[in-house]
């Protein structure tokens, strides 16, 4: 199956916003270039037939670990709190949030 | 025109482990801000996650506790979205091969219909930190305790049609949790949280309507409420002709209204992907039935046992199968007093009268079940009355003792005594010549009303311990 992937700038624009990147009008075209051509790469992998093999989550042919459930963590706040912009009473401060 | 309204549930469990999903650090709510936030949580670089068996465990419990597909082989995937409670930029969730697959429950309503609700699926997932956006000079506080508290997402299929189905449905979820010790259930902390899906379409379609997603409702109550507000409002914009745009809107409790949350709107593409540092989850069927054989009695079964077994109707067997501690107290008084039905209304009437008004739980109930059965078979075996077997147990509340002692240090037991009690009858028979007059007088009909004043009058005159059947017997000996 192949399918012909092109992505416009409207889209890359989309993207850059979920994403929080800022890219300026000048880079907006060279930035769409570039994806273009990613996109072409993967539109030769989607020629590959893959209808007998299983999708892979994870390339390691191994599974996961699991941990039991126990406390192993004390509190760092002071530490981890030194290297923050702002706190107050304990809270991390950022700028405004507005739902 | 006429609507049906569908509606589809998603909870948000808040498991009952001591650690979080991915982390070392606890769990334990009303902590000091930011004091349970690691270095995982606060997603410092390089920190990595690492599963929480026991939480895999709740989650295959559950699955088994709804007759679900359990996931064999399952995948973590990251959720992309921007919030500062979600330091990492992402959730950690499952999207393609969640834990639990296709379920289903059954739910009872207040009519005594059944109906049985599909489970779409339900997977495991991290919970987010908390955002205080009062009292910081315009800023936002950030505690990230909750960060990371394991979570399973359980998602119904549109199967609700009502208010009143959805909380039935969230009652029997949450009794189903407690039962299988999956989670605390405790909705004022945040343990079960709903966002509900609901659309209106025309009696009769098929199809299904634009739905409004409302997030967040924390109480059954609320639930309700939100769910009449959305209906009324969807139903006012299409009546109007016009159409219900797709939309996460926020239930405000203070204004019963819901609201739409436009900034999330373009947010909804959280474009998932397999979460690279956690490999697949694999269980095997030993695991699976090591945990199906330690699961306890389920509510329905419970339920239906209680019917069977005692004779309960479905509202009894209902109330008392509630939670397990409530089931376990009842059988115990069943045990010791040999009468399910008594046992059944004394527990309702007087125990949970007296749990309610002290605000108390069955585990902290001031009468133990032995004592509880102890009253009801004095009552069985004529010692004491019901009504004074009504003081014995405000006795027992007190701490008094059991009802033996009660009874014999409050000088209650029952006068069956016929010498004593023909001396009462008798005095009342000759203090009141006025309505034994009336009473010889009256025909059959009349003298049944008649005879319970001087009933009346001798239990009075016994303090309430005249065994009532005895007085019944001597008075239509003398009254005549």
């Amino acid at each position: 199956m192949v399918v012909n992937m092109s992505i416009e700038q409207d889209e890359i624009e989309k993207i850059a916003e979920l994403a929080r990147i800022h890219i300026s009008g000048e880079q907006i075209g060279q930035v769409t270039q570039r994806i273009t051509e990613i996109l072409q790469m993967v539109d030769q992998l989607q020629a590959v037939d893959t209808r007998d093999i299983e999708p892979m989550a994870n390339p390691l042919d191994a599974t996961q670990r699991l941990r039991t459930d126990e406390v192993t963590e004390s509190d760092r706040r002071e530490a981890f709190q030194a290297i923050a912009p702002a706190v107050e009473d304990g809270l991390y401060l950022v700028p405004k949030v507005i739902d | 025109m006429q609507w049906e309204t569908v509606i589809g549930l998603e909870v948000h469990l808040q498991l009952a482990t001591n650690s979080k999903i991915f982390s070392g650090s606890p769990t334990t709510f009303g902590a000091q801000p930011n004091t349970q936030a690691s270095a995982v949580d606060l997603a410092m670089p390089g920190m990595l996650p690492v599963l929480n068996e026991l939480a895999v465990r709740y989650a295959v419990k559950f699955g088994l506790g709804i007759g679900a597909e359990i996931g064999m082989r399952s995948v973590f995937d990251r959720k992309n979205y921007f919030y500062p409670d979600l330091p990492k930029g992402y959730q950690i969730s499952q999207f393609e091969a969640p834990i639990v697959g296709r379920g289903s429950f059954e739910i009872l309503m207040e009519d005594g219909s059944i109906r049985e609700i599909g489970i779409t699926r339900a997977h495991l997932e991290e919970d987010a930190g908390k955002s205080l956006h009062e009292d910081f000079h315009g800023q936002t506080g950030i505690d990230l305790n909750r960060a990371g508290t394991p979570l399973l997402e359980i998602v119904s299929e549109p199967d609700i049609r009502n208010a009143a189905e959805a909380v039935a449905y969230l009652k029997t979820l949450h009794r189903l949790v407690t039962y299988l010790g999956i989670s605390d259930g405790n909705m004022a902390e945040g343990s079960m949280r709903c966002d509900v899906n609901i659309s209106l379409r025309p009696v009769g379609s098929e199809t299904l309507g634009t739905r409004a997603e409302i997030k967040n409702v924390n109480s059954f109550r609320f639930v309700e409420k939100a769910i009449h507000h959305e209906i009324d409002r969807q139903a006012d914009i299409l009546e109007d002709g016009g159409e219900v745009v797709q939309e996460t809107r926020l239930y405000d409790a203070d204004r019963d209204e819901t609201r739409s949350m436009r900034s999330k709107e373009v947010a909804n593409d959280y474009r998932y992907f397999p979460e690279p540092d956690l490999l697949p989850i694999v269980i095997d069927d030993a695991y699976v039935e090591e945990i199906r054989s330690g699961l306890p009695e389920l509510p329905a079964e419970k339920h239906h046992r209680f019917t069977e077994q005692y004779g309960l109707g479905n509202y009894d067997a209902n109330v008392l199968s509630d939670s397990r501690s409530l089931a376990d107290y009842y059988e115990a008084v069943v045990a010791d007093c040999g009468d399910a039905k008594i046992a059944a209304n004394w527990v309702q009437v007087e125990l949970l009268g007296q749990l309610n008004r002290s605000d108390l739980d069955i585990e902290d109930s001031p009468v133990s079940a032995a004592n509880l059965g102890g009253l009801i078979q004095r009552i069985l075996d004529n010692s004491i009355s019901g009504k004074i077997a009504k003081q014995v147990f405000e006795g027992m509340c007190q701490g008094e003792g059991s009802a033996d002692e009660i009874i014999e240090a409050r000088g209650l037991k029952q006068v069956s005594d016929s010498g004593a009690l023909e001396i009462m009858v008798d005095e009342v028979i000759s203090g009141n010549a006025a309505q034994v007059a009336q009473y010889l007088a009256a025909d059959e009909a009349k003298r049944k009303k008649l005879v319970g004043f001087f009933v009346g009058q001798v239990m009075k005159l016994s303090k309430g311990q005249a065994n009532p059947q005895m007085v019944n017997q001597l008075l239509a000996k003398k009254l005549v």
